[in-house]
């Protein structure tokens, strides 16, 4: 299907800038290492292996905010985003690939953030590592388009935390609940229906964020 | 001129009768929520709050919900217009909602003896509604106007009405492991009087905000009219 | 092929393209002209559909896989090579024997030696040349172009001279620029905007 190979051209695209520029990554895989250890330094002794597990999704959500914070900006340097509206593909194909690809970042990042953890606090359940995966995909279909909306604006970086966070919460008590409940499947259920929602939506709307 | 009159739209009622009726509603709402409706067995004179609050806090929803239908009629259709009224609505659900985040917060107080609780969901809720939606005019204003910020703010608010009922649920489900639950709902049990002096109060602040967009829209299409004129005029 | 009544564009308070009416029949040749700041820029992203208008009418029978669009950014990625610029847009636009016709405009316009190269080591013509060869990848039937010999050096806008006329009569052609003189004897139709 053309829609899917669009997709498929565009994410390789950036993973191939990716790998050719290597900036995003490196950063991103450095802070989310350095936030676990200062929370070694924030956790008091007596806090909960509770606690630790609740930061992990502090850590993973703001990782990901300083990734999405330069998503776009291979775009925005050469102008690309004009090319990319006006190619014959759908909108949507473009926060797609691109969605796809901040995912394939995400996860890469987490290959490591995870054991990491794991090493520094406690295991993780796999319930735990499978709520990863499904917030993954909501904080990559909300967060690329927000990321969109802020390239659009004045204040670029400094708004996109304040578009996400909000909108990151209900992800975030899915992950946590998914660790720390005896009863994961229900959170796993809900990020689950999180991901269906937002990234129909998103699907929908990328069209109005790129058009004038 | 591309906007006509004010008015033009909105047409039934004029503004002046509606702030007279509001004013008139807000009058007996007060009188049935303290003189005729009985107080409440368990909480006394602070349960009083309640008739405020909650339907507050309903308009709040009313107010972004009305704001999300105007910004879907502007992907759907087009038209300039809708993004002001998307503004205006959200605006006034934004303005209701601190104000929710208010009576809630003074209920608490005179319940519980704490100005905040994480037990009450609904006021859980609409903090992350308020953080959300100020996000929303922090987005408008770094946005030069025209039709990418009239698409971008319409986008905006029709995640938000999706965050809501989402939301709600992450609240509940996170209630297991935030909180233990100590209250089960937020309202008290009603009486039959109770109920009747609940929906006069829901009525009149509903009439209230509904004036209040009215104006506001009324005063912002003023604004750019004479803007218009004063360009043609100085063209 | 392209009908405007009374188009104009705002932003805001800011009028960005005065009411203005012209036509471009199919295999014309219209070339703009005007003071920075008259909105040349604005009308050809109007009619190349990255923004719509503010009123009246713009009726343009192209559809995005008809349309090459060159404006003032070269809207390549700067970490790409050429090859890789074309290859995606190439696919973007369903181009037919894509390789051959990439590496057919690679060589006209001199950019054949250094297509594995990253286009951000690229002089600002070569971009604009390679930002050309985009424009023209899918064969477009129309092709509205923002100043495009300001950004390019002296061997392009020979080439761009070449290509322009060999396209004249087939292709519709929009054009601005601050040199009319230069496309003169190709155009079918002028407009200056105040």
């Amino acid at each position: 299907m053309n829609y899917l190979a669009d997709v498929a051209a565009l994410a390789r695209k950036d993973l191939r800038l990716e790998l050719r520029a290597r900036d995003t990554l490196p950063a991103m895989l450095l802070f989310v290492l350095s936030t676990l250890v200062v929370f070694h330094f924030a956790l008091p002794t007596g806090a909960d292996e509770v606690a630790a597990q609740g930061l992990l999704w502090v850590a993973l959500v703001f990782t990901a905010l300083l990734g999405l914070a330069r998503a776009w900006a291979p775009e925005r340097e050469g102008g690309a985003l004009e090319g990319l509206v006006l190619a014959p593909s759908d909108r949507s194909a473009i926060w797609l690939g691109k969605s796809a690809a901040v995912f394939v970042f995400l996860a890469l990042i987490e290959l490591v953030a995870l054991p990491a953890f794991a090493l520094f606090f406690s295991p993780l359940q796999a319930e735990a590592v499978l709520g990863v995966l499904l917030a993954n995909i909501g904080i990559c279909a909300v967060g690329t388009l927000l990321a969109a909306m802020a390239a659009a604006s004045r204040t670029r970086e400094l708004i996109l935390p304040l578009l996400f966070l909000p909108l990151a919460i209900p992800l975030v008590v899915g992950g946590v609940g998914s660790s720390v409940s005896t009863d994961p499947g229900r959170y796993l259920l809900f990020l689950g229906l999180y991901d269906a929602v937002f990234a129909i939506l998103c699907w929908a709307s990328f069209e109005y964020v790129v058009s004038e | 001129m591309s906007t006509s009159s004010p008015n033009s739209r909105v047409s039934l009622v004029s503004v002046p009768a509606l702030a007279a009726l509001s004013a008139a509603l807000v009058g007996l709402a007060i009188v049935f929520a303290f003189w005729v409706a009985p107080e409440d067995a368990d909480q006394g004179i602070s349960q009083k709050i309640f008739y405020f609050h909650v339907p507050i806090a309903l308009t709040a929803y009313a107010c972004f919900g009305w704001g999300a239908w105007k910004a879907l009629r502007l992907l759907w259709k087009g038209d300039e217009h809708y993004d002001l009224e998307s503004y205006v609505a959200i605006h006034q659900g934004t303005i209701f909602g601190a104000l929710t985040l208010a009576t809630g917060s003074i209920w608490a107080k005179a319940s519980w003896g704490h100005w905040w609780v994480w037990d009450s969901n609904q006021l859980v809720l609409f903090l992350v509604l308020f953080l959300f939606y100020s996000a929303y005019f922090m987005l408008r204003f770094s946005i030069e106007e025209g039709p990418r910020r009239a698409n971008l703010s319409a986008v905006y608010a029709l995640f938000g009405v999706a965050l809501i009922p989402v939301s709600f649920f992450a609240i509940r489900l996170a209630e297991d492991f935030i909180h233990p639950t100590t209250f089960t709902r937020d309202g008290p049990q009603m009486t039959g009087s109770m109920f009747f002096a609940f929906c006069v109060c829901w009525i009149a602040i509903t009439m209230v905000a509904y004036t209040l967009y009215r104006v506001e829209l009324l005063g912002k299409r003023l604004d750019a009219n004479l803007r218009e004129l004063r360009e043609i005029l100085t063209a | 092929m392209i009908a405007a009544r009374a188009v104009e564009k705002r932003y805001g308070r800011r009028r960005a393209l005065r009411p203005l009416d012209f036509r471009l029949e199919r295999g014309g040749f219209l070339v703009v002209t005007g003071a920075n700041g008259s909105g040349k820029t604005t009308l050809l992203r109007l009619v190349a559909g990255l923004a719509s208008p503010s009123g009246g009418e713009l009726e343009v029978d192209a559809g995005r896989s008809a349309l090459g669009y060159l404006g003032h950014e070269p809207l390549l990625y700067r970490d790409l090579t050429a090859v890789e610029n074309l290859d995606l847009y190439g696919r973007l636009y369903r181009v037919p024997e894509r390789r051959e016709r990439m590496g057919m405009l690679l060589e006209r316009y001199g950019l054949w030696d250094v297509r594995a190269e990253r286009i951000a080591s690229y002089s600002r013509g070569m971009t604009q040349r390679l930002a050309l060869c985009r424009a023209l990848l899918h064969e477009p039937e129309l092709l509205v172009l923002d100043e495009p010999f300001t950004a390019l050096d002296a061997e392009g806008a020979e080439l761009l001279d070449r290509q322009l006329a060999e396209l004249a009569g087939t292709a519709t052609i929009l054009l601005t620029t601050h040199e009319p003189a230069r496309v003169e004897p190709l155009a079918s139709a002028r407009v200056a905007l105040a």
